[in-house]
């Protein structure tokens, strides 16, 4: 798993450079003259997140959220809601938090043993770490898409199925059968696997992998789909087609994405959340805060002077 | 050409030269082992094929129900006590006539091996209408006149250690045909005897799967229990690094020491039986836990971790996640170690000469709570015996445990081969 981590790391760096460069040549000349470079000394943290993190009628809502990795604090006061069928792009730069954000919200940090984690989590009312709540059951509602495709070694079929079969969302044979293939359909794979659903899931490109991974996590039917990098790992084709599924998605679910390419969260979300060393530092609608952001610090991330 | 191309050219030569001598040692090393494994595998099959073996001699054989004191050749109990040794010392007079004289005829009378009675016995038993009759039989001789039938012509009368007038009674039987070799069944059917051509590896065996059996179903379960339980549930912490040292250190203990852990603790203080299959197995399973953990532990860390975030992401338990991905994965891994350690059990000798498996024992054991030996301590004890005869048998165990032991291993190997999975 480490060399694996390692070499996807590697393997963005260019990707990422390439978009820093972008951003620098087209908008940040104006700005670039005459201001002073950041670092880690003159960055002024808001006291309160600038923009909108709150919305009416939340699908999610969070507050006073800290998380702490033994004595390291990794979260520092965050208040976000989540919309209902929005897509929300959590940015910012390497080891800001938003992956571990993220995992907070489906409670995938219970199963690292120093992680703990402080606030209010609700979803629809519901507080997500409510002993009582059964996190088997908040994981059927909140499922997840992690950043490098992970089907099982099963097949195709099993790897789709094994989500309803593991809640017993479908009695009968043919139920199941029509769960997969509508995930399969959803997740814009059907065609190209219904010949061999019963072939092995890992024999499948590295985007149809990470496409049996949307489809194996919509199959039981969740209400938010929280995606972690899901195409740090693919090629251009790839991702594009994941993008193109995630606004597809976006009609019956919300959707919280990590990412760290800029362009993808322009293109593929409806608010931007922007983390900065734990802190979340601005949330506003995706075209805010690409073109106009509120927050000097957002406004270098997303020009490119660091990342 | 400039200055660096020149610098390097010049070591290059150097470079070479020293990866050539590296590689000539990597090839010594591997001929120096293959050498072993040859010649070892060739003093062992030179010695032992001939134990696969044994010397039989034809004799005319008469049933007289007057010698053998039976009148009815259907009661069991007659025949029981019937004296069919008495039989056989007549064949053998009437083979040999002239011999004259009770050292003599005591001398003729040891060439048929003591085990020769029962198996006419046996013939009788299944043919009772053939008292009264003369038929021509293949009796079994007797170990000393196997290994003199065995051995080069020119030179077996140096080492014989037969006296010069049983050496002419078989070149005479040899001469008229009368003496063959056959496969030695009694090596597969037959528990120990002190008596060679007689003695059989098959209640060892028996010893060795009874043992084997309860060391499988001990050592492995527990093993991979503990394995998943340390990996999978255990919070890293001190106690659990304190556990993890030890089962370290508890797989270099040196294996007598378990023996004595199973004298003292199951024998001793648990009043359980001497000589069992029970408590040797549960002592090999002490032993071979730590190699089944270990490698258990190996295989279940080998499984990615991005499998186990999937399957909880959607929402499978802890239990699930193991139940449903990690053993299914780590399966064929475990089972390769646990084959391993199994093959190791099974040569394992010292510690169950501690727990009294090295008793001479006949019969061939009806269970697990019966006295038994083991195959490699059957080795052991025919390795001790001073009959010539042995020697041939104690290579020809070794052949077969050592046919156990690959075949074990290589089961292992295409059972990895087969249930190994990539991603």
């Amino acid at each position: 798993m480490e060399t694996a981590s390692s070499i996807n790391d590697t393997s963005e760096a260019p990707s990422q450079k390439k978009t820093a460069s972008d951003n620098t040549n087209s908008t940040v000349k104006v700005n670039a003259t005459g201001s002073v470079p950041m670092n880690e000394t003159n960055i002024e943290y808001p006291d309160k997140t600038v923009g909108f993190p709150l919305v009416d009628d939340p699908k999610m809502s969070m507050r006073d959220v800290n998380v702490f990795y033994g004595d390291k604090q990794a979260i520092f006061d965050v208040n976000l809601d989540v919309g209902k069928n929005e897509v929300i792009a959590l940015i910012g730069p390497s080891g800001c938090g938003k992956s571990t954000f993220l995992r907070s919200l489906n409670r995938m940090n219970d199963t690292i043993d120093t992680c703990r984690v402080n606030g209010e989590f609700h979803l629809e009312g519901d507080n997500i770490y409510d002993p009582r709540l059964d996190v088997v059951e908040l994981r059927a509602r909140v499922g997840m898409v992690f950043q490098k495709p992970n089907p099982f070694p099963k097949s195709i079929y099993d790897n789709v199925a094994y989500g309803p079969r593991l809640h017993g969302l479908a009695n009968k044979r043919y139920e199941l059968d029509q769960i997969v293939e509508s995930s399969l359909r959803k997740a814009g794979l059907w065609d190209e696997v219904k010949d061999r659903l019963h072939q092995p899931g890992t024999g499948l490109s590295g985007g149809q992998q990470q496409r049996l991974c949307i489809a194996r996590t919509i199959a039981v039917s969740p209400e938010v789909v929280l995606m972690d990098e899901p195409c740090s790992a693919l090629d251009p084709i790839a991702t594009a087609k994941i993008e193109q599924l995630i606004d597809e998605l976006s009609s019956q679910y919300t959707i919280a994405i990590v990412t760290h390419s800029m362009q993808q969260a322009a293109r593929v979300s409806h608010r931007t959340a922007y983390f900065h060393l734990g802190r979340l530092i601005e949330v506003n609608d995706t075209r805010k805060v690409f073109t106009a952001p509120d927050h000097r610090l957002t406004e270098a991330y997303i020009t490119g002077r660091f990342g | 050409m400039s200055k660096t191309t020149e610098t390097v050219r010049k070591t290059l030569a150097r470079r070479y030269r020293a990866e050539k001598r590296f590689r000539a040692y990597g090839i010594a090393s591997v001929s120096i082992g293959l050498l072993a494994v040859v010649l070892l595998f060739s003093d062992i099959i030179s010695k032992g094929t001939s134990g696969f073996f044994e010397t039989y001699v034809q004799l005319e054989v008469t049933y007289d129900s007057e010698l053998l004191g039976i009148n009815d050749p259907t009661d069991q109990e007659q025949l029981m006590f019937a004296d069919f040794s008495a039989v056989i010392k007549q064949s053998l007079r009437q083979r040999f006539p002239d011999v004259e004289g009770r050292t003599e005829k005591r001398a003729l009378y040891s060439l048929i091996s003591n085990g020769a009675s029962y198996s006419l016995r046996d013939h009788i038993k299944d043919n009772p209408h053939l008292i009264g009759t003369t038929a021509t039989m293949w009796l079994l001789a007797d170990d000393d006149v196997d290994v003199y039938s065995k051995a080069n012509i020119a030179t077996r009368s140096e080492t014989a250690r037969l006296s010069e007038s049983q050496q002419a009674w078989i070149s005479s039987l040899e001469q008229s045909g009368d003496i063959d070799r056959r496969f030695n069944a009694s090596l597969f059917t037959h528990g120990d005897s002190r008596e060679p051509e007689l003695a059989g590896l098959w209640g060892a065996a028996v010893g060795s799967f009874f043992t084997m059996l309860v060391t499988v179903a001990l050592a492995f379960p527990i093993g991979v229990a503990a394995a998943v339980y340390l990996e999978e549930f255990a919070p890293k912490n001190k106690i659990t690094d304190f556990i993890e040292v030890n089962i370290n250190n508890l797989a270099a203990v040196p294996s007598i020491i378990f023996g004595l852990l199973g004298l003292a603790v199951f024998i001793g203080f648990f009043g359980m039986p001497r000589s069992v299959p029970l408590v040797g197995g549960i002592v090999l399973t002490l032993m071979t836990l730590p190699t089944i953990i270990i490698s258990a532990r190996a295989s279940i860390k080998s499984v990615p971790p991005s499998i186990r975030e999937a399957a909880l992401g959607l929402g499978a338990s802890k239990m699930q996640v193991v139940l449903h991905h990690v053993l299914p994965l780590a399966l064929p891994g475990m089972l390769t170690g646990a084959i391993l350690g199994m093959a190791q059990a099974l040569g394992e000798t010292a510690p169950l000469l501690m727990i009294g498996m090295v008793a001479f024992i006949v019969d061939v054991p009806g269970g697990p709570v019966s006295p038994a030996t083991v195959l490699p301590v059957q080795i052991y004890l025919w390795a001790d015996s001073p009959e010539t005869s042995f020697v041939a048998l104690t290579s020809a165990a070794i052949m077969v445990l050592l046919g156990f032991l690959i075949t074990m291993n290589t089961f292992a190997v295409i059972l990895r081969k087969r249930l190994e999975r990539r991603w």
